[in-house]
């Protein structure tokens, strides 16, 4: 899709979602304004009597400007050091102790493991499912070890989840939006405020019909074999965390299918993934962007694979 | 076939070698997932019973594929050396296991079995080791190997530079080769994995590091883990390929499923051959890991382990300068946590060096796995005590293209100085005559990319 047409029609979805309230504007990000990083200061051990009036109050070493900051003593090139660390987001020009790592880069490590684990090991929060009122189902998987272990039951609605769907679901819509946890729930709570009125805006203005949508817990992508064939829907798209990279966990991806059924697979689905503010696909950009997959769906009335040959 | 011990006075049975082989294996989740891991401690204990008195020659003549049907069984089974698999046919798995470990047992009465081995019988005696007889099994068995330099000569610790970039961007690949040159990371390969397969962004990264390599007259061997097929193309248009590399898989239909065959790394290798600017005779690059088959429903019933041997069997055939399994990439429903990921990472080094390859083990770990880097860590310590020939090294051990974690620039020279061990020999000159090692130990001006900046 040409980038103009896609701008247009995010500005106008955008535009009519602030209108009535649905969104609001984020806030500005930090700019890369230009930054000095401070002079090293030689190491003096001072003895100062510390009791009571120790107070440490530490600035945030994950922002950008702190991960660029140069760490190598005595580098040949200081300047150079830094515009090598500029052409990559890889952890370059960190120096070292010994042969060891340096400090803060050892903890900036273990801070970007930290916050990925926290993302995997924990459920999306329910006041956030509540706004949307999208109610839960669950698949055959019982508890995370399980979801991670076994796959293949995160690819299969439980027998409640089945029962739940046909008392509550409008059937045979033309769009099905679908929720699910996956690897982060980090990422659908980054994402999901700003994704999903776009995505329900975006269909009710193209005429198609919104089905009834909801949650699923514990959820593979394969689901949405299950969820093809509960309700019948011309298009699932379902908004589902992505495995966490280190010190990423807000990445989510909307995978989409065409009429799926039992036995698709990723070759029947199309994907947009990377979804998240400030570095990757821009949540209302991409809410806009299933739209349009959707409508060419089902325009070729195929996905995947089959819909790139229709194309 | 009648397969069965008493223990604890219980008894257990197992229908047939493929069950018996699956469960005999140290727990794994991937072997839960496929059907055939121990459902309790010990049955996984009374199948190593039963296993340790099955011959040799039963083994062979039970491959996890038959032979009519797969290739890779077919290429295994024709490479045996009939005369020696002669000699050894009789003897039990337990007595092989014994035999590896004897202080009778020369490395060089080991490195003449391998040949007359198949994988079964690799996988077979790895199910009876414990984790340290893995590493002084294989500390037993030094495999060298030659391109540019020597690869896994004996009081030597080689490390991949992997410079991934989220871009391919040719300037920030240059940029993490200087960090990691800097480090002394590079004497295995620099060898980076790319986002684009193609040939003409495949050949600019191949250019650019055979510049740097000119440039720095570096002992050393470029690749890019492109598609076999692009990197092919690569070599018949007269770009500058040092190893030649591609994922393979233990069965004909896993290969299949990464669109490779053996025909087709037949055809490679004569490239290779004649292609590849090294010195040489060893052009060939491989990466395996445990799982891979099984993820492409392609391990035809049988257990991880055992498909994983069948890996190094297949790369025997191309004499490869370097296989390392990605153990730890695949994720934890192969193998689910630090624990599983140290024991895997352990038998698939010792399974290569049996099989007679020149291997190195890529340590790592993905964000849905329960594992850290101080787990990967460990591994890395214990797979040095036990000879391995290399690690990856990433910027602080983490691929901003890949998405997971393994060793950094700073492991190889932690691991050199804690073992008291050496670059590659020609590689520790280099470094040495632009003053970044001293006597084995980092200089004052290593740790600098920047001192690349200007020759």
């Amino acid at each position: 899709m040409d980038d103009a047409k896609l701008n247009a029609i995010v500005e106008a979805i955008v535009r009519e979602l602030k209108a009535s309230g649905a969104v609001q504007p984020s806030a500005p990000t930090a700019g890369s304004a230009t930054w000095t990083p401070p002079a090293p200061q030689p190491f003096s051990a001072k003895p100062t009597g510390f009791g009571g009036s120790l107070t440490i109050d530490l600035p945030d070493p994950t922002t950008p400007e702190a991960r660029m900051t140069p760490r190598v003593t005595n580098a040949k090139d200081p300047n150079g050091v830094r515009a090598l660390m500029a052409s990559t987001s890889a952890r370059i020009g960190v120096g070292r102790a010994g042969p060891r790592y340096r400090t803060v880069s050892l903890l900036l490590f273990q801070g970007d493991h930290a916050v990925t684990q926290d993302a995997l090991y924990r459920d999306v929060d329910q006041r956030l499912l509540d706004e949307f009122n999208l109610f839960t189902v669950q698949t055959k998987v019982s508890n995370k070890q399980e979801y991670l272990l076994r796959p293949d039951l995160g690819r299969l609605l439980n027998d409640e989840a089945k029962r739940t769907l046909n008392e509550k679901c409008q059937k045979n819509v033309n769009v099905q939006v679908v929720v699910g946890d996956g690897l982060s729930a980090a990422a659908v709570e980054a994402n999901l405020r700003q994704m999903f009125p776009v995505v329900r805006q975006g269909v009710q203005s193209a005429g198609l019909t919104f089905g009834t949508p909801f949650f699923v817990k514990y959820a593979r992508v394969g689901v949405m074999n299950d969820i093809g064939e509960a309700i019948k829907p011309d298009v699932v798209i379902l908004l589902i965390g992505e495995r966490p990279g280190l010190g990423r966990a807000e990445s989510m991806s909307a995978y989409m299918g065409y009429k799926p059924k039992y036995g698709d697979t990723d070759a029947d689905r199309d994907v947009v993934c990377n979804i998240f503010e400030n570095g990757g696909t821009n949540p209302l950009e991409a809410g806009a962007f299933v739209v349009q997959i959707a409508q060419k769906m089902r325009q070729h009335q195929a996905s995947g694979v089959k819909l790139k040959m229709a194309k | 076939m009648l397969l069965r011990t008493k223990l604890h006075g219980k008894t257990y049975e197992f229908p047939d070698i493929r069950l018996l082989m699956g469960k005999a294996n140290e727990e794994k989740s991937g072997d839960h997932l496929a059907g055939v891991g121990a459902e309790t401690a010990a049955e996984r204990v009374a199948a190593r019973l039963v296993l340790a008195e099955v011959p040799l020659s039963v083994l062979r003549e039970t491959p996890a594929v038959p032979y009519d049907q797969d290739e890779v069984t077919r290429v295994i089974q024709d490479a045996v050396d009939e005369s020696i698999y002669a000699e050894i046919k009789n003897m039990t798995v337990g007595d092989f296991r014994e035999w590896i470990l004897a202080d009778t047992t020369t490395p060089d009465m080991i490195r003449r079995i391998s040949n007359g081995l198949t994988a079964e019988m690799v996988a077979g005696v790895t199910k009876l080791m414990s984790n340290m007889d893995l590493m002084y099994a294989a500390k037993k068995i030094p495999v060298t190997a030659h391109c540019n330099n020597t690869i896994g000569a004996p009081g030597t610790l080689s490390s991949r530079l992997q410079p991934n970039h989220p871009t391919d961007a040719p300037e920030g690949i240059r940029a993490e080769i200087y960090e990691g040159l800097s480090y002394g990371s590079g004497d295995s390969v620099i060898g980076i994995n790319p986002v684009d397969d193609s040939y003409g962004s495949v050949s600019r990264l191949l250019d650019m590091t055979y510049d740097v390599i000119k440039t720095w007259n570096i002992p050393t061997q470029n690749c890019v883990l492109a598609h076999v097929t692009t990197q092919m193309k690569c070599m018949q248009s007269g770009s500058p390929v040092g190893l030649v590399f591609q994922s393979i898989s233990g069965s004909q239909k896993g290969n299949e499923s990464f669109g490779i065959s053996v025909g087709m790394l037949d055809e490679a290798y004569e490239l290779a051959k004649k292609h590849c600017f090294p010195k040489g005779p060893n052009f060939m690059y491989f990466e395996t890991g445990q799982g891979s088959a099984l993820s492409a429903e392609a391990h035809n019933g049988w257990d991880q382990l055992t498909l994983e041997a069948r890996n190094y069997g297949l790369a025997k055939r191309y004499h490869p300068f370097q296989v390392n399994t990605v153990v730890g990439f695949i994720g934890p429903e192969y193998l689910y946590d630090a624990r599983q990921i140290q024991r895997a990472g352990l038998e698939d080094h010792f399974m290569g060096k049996l099989t007679g390859i020149p291997m190195g083990v890529d340590a790592c770990y993905t964000n849905h796995a329960r594992a850290d880097q101080n787990a990967i860590e460990n591994l890395a310590v214990m797979l040095t005590a036990a000879g391995c020939n290399y690690f990856m090294g990433v910027p602080m051990g983490d691929d901003s293209m890949l998405s997971y974690q393994c060793t950094s620039y700073h492991d190889a020279p932690t691991l050199r100085q804690l073992f008291k061990l050496r670059p590659a020999a020609e590689f520790e000159k280099w470094m040495e005559d632009l003053g970044l090692i001293r006597n084995g130990v980092l200089t004052e001006k290593a740790g600098d990319p920047s001192f690349f900046l200007k020759r």
